[in-house]
Formats: structure tokens, sequence, C-alpha cells
């Protein structure tokens, strides 16, 4: 029994470290929400206060109720009925009855539909809780943003229809995208949409690996204009699960059991056009996509944390040749290693949610019509600024949290030895769940190609020059000199790579330009943390305020002045080891080695005959 | 048909939560060594009054009973879903042992007025007697069912439920008003709910708005927002002061020992039929068992 919030120091550290007051002015505005509705906050402290007890809530929840059932609900799995409905697992039916009651299932939607109205970085850090619960509970908790969606670009009588419904926990949704010829690929989806005399829309067709498919409300990607292929012939498109919607297939998986993945048939199912015609994938599947690639890396860390766990309390108590196993120098490499990857990946994550909040922010601004020219002009800017730092971000977020995830998870099991791969301890369930991480929304291989563009195009140079601004005290000068001359390699690496023709030597370095961008980044996150300041005052180890558990087994106990001198040491070691990688992905940049595209053939031979 | 419940509950000692410092000199509890927290079956009481109220409506009245810092159950509770919160204090009543509290809370019961239901839990972990709901059963001359597991139903106001007997279980029913005891067992208590949270997190009493400096202004606008906790004392309940407080209290505390169990000497018993059967009966004859 255990609180997931309040006995990880490295979140609610973090939580203390951001600006949370500033991202509550954000969503909050003018905070005249709380003369309207009872529970909307009336100041930034008192958001702040409701931030971190929501997230007391959501640990409670996570650690005493969700995460006891994970072994049930990964044993069980969904069950497909003969009228093509799906069964949750029975953990899961009361997993998500105990979110409901929690009234987390609307995290981020306005208060107007009884949302939360949380920022996302809030939003992030609770996926990660209840992922370290039950990764596949996360694939329900997490699609919050169907309902972000919805209401960015609906009308308001389709926010009307469903997002209270969201917010309740009375619904949950899908977002319908995969056929079985358009994966990665989206542009070459075929389900069809099309309009009735009387202008009503109707859907036709067949999607492939819809994670919870059976939910209530389906967001679907479909061809609305016959005529044009590409991404331009799709719009978005939202209906209910009725009896014209059947459940054809579950898969049969590695991991993630709790999580039901439908192959759906649609049979002229009536449904509603999402905004404008055409932008479906072009505008509103982008933004969904990265909304639930940020999702996707609090999955990872939240997996990445709990098989952590188990590997350290079993090297801590395993004995062999007489000591502890984590006596071992190997045994501590291993450990040591993942968990400062795992801080990595975690300041990484939230260090994206920051910006992606600020950008949020700047296009519900933008959007408002009571701007004057001055006032536009400067929301373009920062706009046109964070969405270049948020399109590079999100995807290094993504793609660095779910390869680490996998190595923690496979490293946890090696700590365990043979019992790490037996069903007795947990390991080898985060091993299966982490195995998707870096498949689904995007493989890692994609979202280096999104993120490399943002490595290339200068965004990433400046982000790096803005950190190196900061104003570090004399005792980080050996640091800060590494990651001055790292910075100063991957520019030249990718001036090398822009001079040569088209696009391929970019894509084939892409992996590592991306790693050593996101090594020197990390690095500055881990300096700032060591010295920054709390931002929010709230005791450290206080008990809850609201969880009202009494047996709490491991209740966070550092101090933030703790923390920080974790985080300068773990600083420290991260630099250091990782300024010779920088230097070594730089020079195999800049060596032209193009030979994965020139000998492949003649390495990898012909395709044997079937 | 709609149901209002009752649910008394108490802020209790983490007993789960015991260090060094938990003991004074003196053998009686630190209080301020061990977090102050929700008494773990009073929260199943909580949550059962809050499942008869999804299913068949009514209310839920939490009421509890000890200083102003108790009202942090009271916002737990209101957290969770309870319409109004209750706290009965007064120095008078400092000191009550079982007897004197269940005369007072069932004053406090009384003082409510309007109820089908009242519901403890079990026992309380800082003192296990499981005597308060019984007695209050008793002083209000209401049916009881203790040691609830299940409620099956309510229908034309009668129950029926199922109740722990140690060794197995006794469907019973009853004709409401009733009071029941409720075990940890009968429920998973649910989690507080943002919402509501957000909401409830400001609700205070007047002697704790009192203690921070709040006016009356204060008080009329928690009202407003209906975040104003009711505050009874004594008087208000019209309690008859001879059974309250140290007066009405006829536990005496004789002495306390601190008693530290350590095992001194052992004895193996062979893993067979007759090696089983000689522990029993000596485990038996020395009044361990039976």
């Amino acid at each position: 029994m255990a609180n997931f919030y309040s006995d990880n120091d490295d979140i609610r550290f973090l939580f203390r470290h951001y600006k949370m007051a500033e991202l509550a002015e954000l969503m909050e505005g003018d905070f005249s929400d709380s003369e309207t509705h009872a529970w909307a906050p009336a100041s930034a402290a008192d958001a702040v206060e409701n931030y971190e007890s929501l997230l007391e809530i959501v640990g409670e929840a996570s650690g005493n109720y969700i995460a006891p059932r994970a072994e049930g609900v990964d044993l069980e799995g969904n069950t497909l009925n003969a009228d093509g409905t799906v069964t949750y697992a029975e953990g899961t039916q009361a997993n998500l009855k105990c979110l409901a009651q929690a009234q987390v299932m609307g995290f981020t939607l306005p208060h107007r539909y009884g949302g939360l109205n949380c920022p996302n970085l809030l939003y992030t850090m609770s996926n990660e809780i209840v992922s370290r619960a039950d990764a596949a509970l996360m694939n329900i908790y997490g699609l919050q943003g169907i309902a972000e969606t919805i209401n960015a670009f609906a009308s308001e009588e389709i926010k009307q229809q469903y997002l209270p419904g969201f917010a309740e926990g009375e619904l949950t949704g899908a977002m319908v995208l995969t056929e079985p010829d358009a994966g990665s690929d989206l542009q070459a989806v075929k389900l069809r949409a099309y309009q009735d005399e009387k202008g009503d829309w109707y859907l036709h067709g067949v999607k492939r690996f819809i994670t919870n498919g059976c939910g209530e409300v389906l967001l679907v990607l479909a061809r609305s204009e016959p005529d044009r292929s590409g991404g331009l012939g799709l719009s978005l498109f939202v209906c209910d699960r009725g009896p014209t919607v059947k459940v054809r297939r579950l898969e049969n998986k590695l991991g993630i059991h709790g999580s039901p993945t439908c192959e759906l048939f649609f049979n002229h199912t009536p449904c509603q056009l999402i905004g404008e015609r055409q932008r479906g994938l072009v505008t509103y599947v982008m933004s969904l996509m990265n909304g639930a690639r940020v999702g996707i890396a609090a999955q990872s860390l939240g997996i990445a944390e709990a098989a952590f766990r188990v590997a350290r309390d079993y090297a801590a108590s395993r004995k062999q040749f007489g000591v502890a196993i984590e006596a071992f120098p190997s045994v501590r490499d291993l450990l040591i290693g993942m968990k400062v990857e795992l801080e990595a990946a975690r300041s990484l994550t939230y260090e994206t949610c920051w910006v992606v909040d600020h950008e949020n922010y700047v296009l519900r601004r933008s959007a408002e019509d009571n701007l004057d020219a001055a006032e536009k002009k400067e929301l373009k800017q920062q706009e046109k600024r964070l969405k270049r730092l948020s399109g590079m971000l999100t995807p290094m977020s993504k793609y660095y949290a779910s390869e680490m995830c996998n190595s923690v998870a496979y490293d946890a099991i090696q700590v365990l030895g043979g019992s790490g791969y037996m069903k007795d301890y947990a390991v080898e369930r985060h091993a299966r769940d982490a195995r998707i991480t870096s498949i689904y929304e995007g493989t890692s291989q994609l979202q280096v190609v999104a993120a490399v563009r943002g490595v290339c195009n200068g965004t990433a140079e400046k982000y790096l020059l803005e950190k190196e601004e900061f104003a570090y005290p004399a005792e980080y000068a050996d640091l800060v000199a590494l990651l001055k001359k790292g910075r100063e390699e991957l520019v030249e690496a990718v001036a090398f790579v822009k001079a040569q023709p088209g696009t391929e030597y970019m894509d084939l370095m892409g992996r590592k330009l991306v790693d050593a961008a996101i090594m020197l980044i990390v690095g500055h996150l881990f300096l700032q943390q060591s010295l920054t300041s709390p931002h929010w005052n709230g005791a450290f180890c206080e008990p809850a305020v609201v969880a009202e558990s009494s047996d709490n087994e491991s209740p966070a106990t550092s101090s933030y002045e703790d923390m920080q001198v974790h985080k300068r040491i773990v600083g420290r070691r991260y630099i250091s080891q990782n300024a010779s990688r920088v230097t070594m992905l730089c020079v195999q940049v800049v060596s032209g080695d193009r030979s994965s595209m020139t000998d492949y053939d003649a390495v990898v031979g012909p395709v044997p005959e079937a | 048909m709609a149901y209002n419940s009752i649910v008394l509950v108490k802020q209790v000692p983490d007993t789960k939560a015991v260090t060094g410092k938990a003991m004074n000199d003196d053998g009686t509890v630190n209080r301020a060594a061990l977090p102050a927290i929700f008494n773990p079956e009073d929260l199943n009481a909580l949550e059962l009054a809050l499942e008869i109220k999804e299913r068949y409506g009514g209310t839920v009245t939490v009421v509890t009973m000890g200083l102003p810092s108790a009202c942090r159950v009271l916002r737990a509770a209101l957290c969770r879903g309870a319409d109004r919160g209750v706290l009965v204090t007064d120095r008078r009543a400092a000191a009550s042992d079982t007897l004197a509290t269940s005369y007072i809370l069932s004053c406090a019961v009384k003082h409510i007025g309007d109820y089908d239901l009242v519901l403890c839990g079990r026992q309380a972990i800082d003192g296990d007697t499981a005597q308060v709901g019984p007695q209050i059963a008793e002083k209000l001359e209401l049916p009881q069912i203790t040691y609830v597991e299940e409620l099956h139903s309510i229908e034309d106001g009668v129950m029926t439920a199922k109740r722990n007997v140690g060794n197995g279980w006794e469907k019973v029913q009853v004709k409401l008003p009733a009071l029941l005891t409720v075990m940890n067992t009968a429920n998973t208590p649910r989690p507080a709910g943002g919402r509501l949270m957000m909401q409830y997190k400001k609700a205070r009493s007047l002697s704790e708005l009192e203690q921070d400096g709040g006016s009356a202004a204060d008080a009329e606008k928690l009202k407003a927002k209906g975040l104003l906790i009711d505050q009874w004392d004594l008087d208000d309940l019209k309690a008859d002061l001879q059974w309250c407080g140290r007066d009405g209290s006829p536990t005496k505390v004789h002495r306390i020992q601190s008693v530290v169990l350590t095992a001194t000497e052992q004895k193996e018993v062979e893993p067979t039929d007759d090696g089983l059967r000689g522990m029993v009966h000596e485990l038996i004859s020395d009044h361990t068992i039976g």
C-alpha cells in the first residue's frame, strides 16, 4: 500500500522546481471561473495547492487500488463478446470506476464542462503515476487528448454533447486512425466518409489496431474527398459506438493486456464532422498525436519507475556470496545507470510539457478577437518559437523516454536474473508492457525523423545557447564547458549534414544527431534543477492533505535541498559520461559513412524466395 | 425511496505509523508524534453510506466529535461526496470514555433528527473497543446490525444485510431506522474526488475560522458557499452534563504498561498430526486459545 505521488521524491521535487503558479495563470486567466464554478481556484496559490492535492489523489488511487489489481488485469485481459462488444478485465472496470470517483477523467478540460482545467505538465505527471501502477490502464486514462481535441476543434454543440460525459468518467474514447494499409503512413487512410441528400455524414470501412476501440466515443479519420489522395482528402469525425460499429477482433498482444486493441468495422455509421473538411490529418490529428506522444513518454516513465523499484529492492535484499548483490560493481553500475536515465527522460518530458503549456496558451490567446495589431504580432512570434520548440522536444521526449523505458525494463530483469524471467515478479510484465512504447503513436524511427528537423534547422542550437545563458556558478565551469564543447560539435555535425544533397543522409544520421542534442539539453536541465529555488512552498514531506491513506509504507523523506544535492551529483555524472558520447556521435556523423545505404544489398543479401 | 444516513467518524492517531516517540513517559499516547488520520473503518462506513445514496437517493451527514482540528476528517468526507459535516466540540466533553462519547453522539444524532440510518466503523484503531456504535443504538433505541460486510437491499424501509459472525455469516433483516457498524471487508473506500477536493478543501468550522483570525463576515461568506461546517457544543445538543466528559465516564484507567513482547525460549514442534495435536492442547491448557 502506497501513495505513488508522495513516495516519489523526484516528481515532488520537479513539482516545486517548475513555476506551477505561472502555469496556473496561463490556465485560469483572471480566475473569474471561481465565481461560477465552485471548484475553480480563486488565485494562483489556490490552484497550485489544488494541483498537488490532485497528484496526491491520483497517487493514492494508483498506489492503493490500481497497482494491486495490475497483475490480475494482465492475466485476465479483455473479452470480445458475440455481439461485437468488449468486456474489460474485472480489475480494469474497478479501476475506471475508481478514476471516475476521483473525478480526474477531465483533467485538462475547462471548468464549464466539469473539467479540472489543469496544465499539461500536471496531467503528464498524473499519467506517469497511473502508468507506474498499471501501464495498460494509462491507455484509457491517458486518452484524454480525445476530449481535448473535441474541445479544441469541434462545434459547441458537439462539445456539449460529449465533454461533460468525459469529465464524469462516463465516457471513454478512442483515436481511430490506423488501417491495415495505413500505419505510420496515415495519408493512405481509405475508410470512407460520405453524405446523404440531407447532408448527414456516415462512415463505412475497417480500422485496425485501435486502442480502446470499444470506447463510447470514436474520433475517426476518414476519406471525405474520394477524388483526393493524400492527407488533404481526409477529415476527422466523431461518432458513438452504436450498433453499426462492431469490434471484429481483439488483438492478442505481447503486453499491455488490459488495453483492448480492436479491429473495428463501421457499417454506414452516422457521425459528425469535427471542424472543417480536409483538415482532419494535417491539423487535428497532428495536434492529437503530439499530445498522445507526450502521453506515451509519461507511460514510459511510469513503467520504468515501476521496473526500477522492483530491481532496486531486489538488489538490496538478494544475497549471493554472502553480500547483497547491489554491492557488486557491475550490478551497481546497472542500477545507477537505470536511475539516471529515468530522471533524464523525466526531465526532458516535463520540460517539453512546460513548453507545450505555453504554446497552448499562446494558441488560445491568438484565437481571441479582442487583440490589437501589436499584441497579435507579439503572439504570432511567440507562437512560431514555441511551435518549433515543441515540434522538436515532443518527438525527442517520446523517443528518449520510450527507449529508456525498454532499456530499464530489460535491465531490471537482468538484475533479478532467473527470478526476473519468471512470472513471480512484476518485471517481466513491465518489460512486455514497455515494448510497445517505442512503437505506437509513431515509432522511434519516426520520432527521430521529426526531431532531427529541429536539430538541423537551428532550433536545438538556439535552445542550447539560451540554456547556456543561465547564471551557472563557478563550480559548474567544467561541466558547462563540456556542454558548450558538445554544442559546438553538434553544430559542426549539423553543418556537415546540411551540406549533403537531399535529406537521405540526415535521416540516416538522425538518431545520432538527436541523441547528441538530447544529452546536451538534459545536461542543462539537471544543472538548472540543482540550482533553482523551489517555486512552491508547500511542505515537502507533509502527509497528504486530502489523501487519507494510513499505511504509506515508504513516504518520501528527502528535502528539496537534499534533492538539489542529488541533482548536482546526477548532473555531474550525466554530463561527464555523455560528453565523450556526444563527441563520438558527432565524429560518426561527419565521417560521411553511407554504408547502410550503399552496402545494404551486399551485406543483407537478396530477398529469399518463398 | 430515498434514505438519509448519518455517519459517525473519528480522527485517530495512525497506529500503523508507530515510532519510538509514540508513547509518553507516563504511558499515554503521544498524539503529536503520530499523524492524525481518518479511522480506516469509518471510511468503509462512509463508503457504504455513499453507495446507499447513489443507489436509493437521500443525503449523507458526517459527524465527528473532537478538537476543532478533527474537521480534517469532515473535509475528507465532504471531498468524497458527503453532503454535510458536523463538528461536535466542547471542552466539557474532554476525557469522555466510550459511554460518555456514545451519549454525546446519540444527542447529536437526535439533534439532526431526520435519518433512516446511522453508520459507524466497526471500531477505531486507537481504542479498538467497538463499543461506541452499539451503545449509541442502545441509547437511541435503534435496532442494530454489527459487523456488516454487505448490503443486499433496502425495500420498503426494510434492509437486508450480511454480517460477519467470526466463523461464518448471517443474513439479517432490519426495519429502518437502524444503526450499522461496518467492517473493512465491506467495500473499498473511494478516493477523494478532484472537483470536490478543490471545492471543500476550503470548508471550515467556526472555531477553525477563529483560530485563523477570520471574522463574522468571513463566516457568512463561507456559509453562502455551503462551506461552513456546522459546529455544535453540548448546550446546542441539550446534553445532560452529568453524562459527559470525565463525570460521565465510569472507565478509570488503573495503570498503563508498556509491554514489549520478546521471545525468551523456543520450542520445536514436529510437523506431524501428533505434534500439532500436542501443541494445540498445550495452547488450550495455558489459555492462549480456547
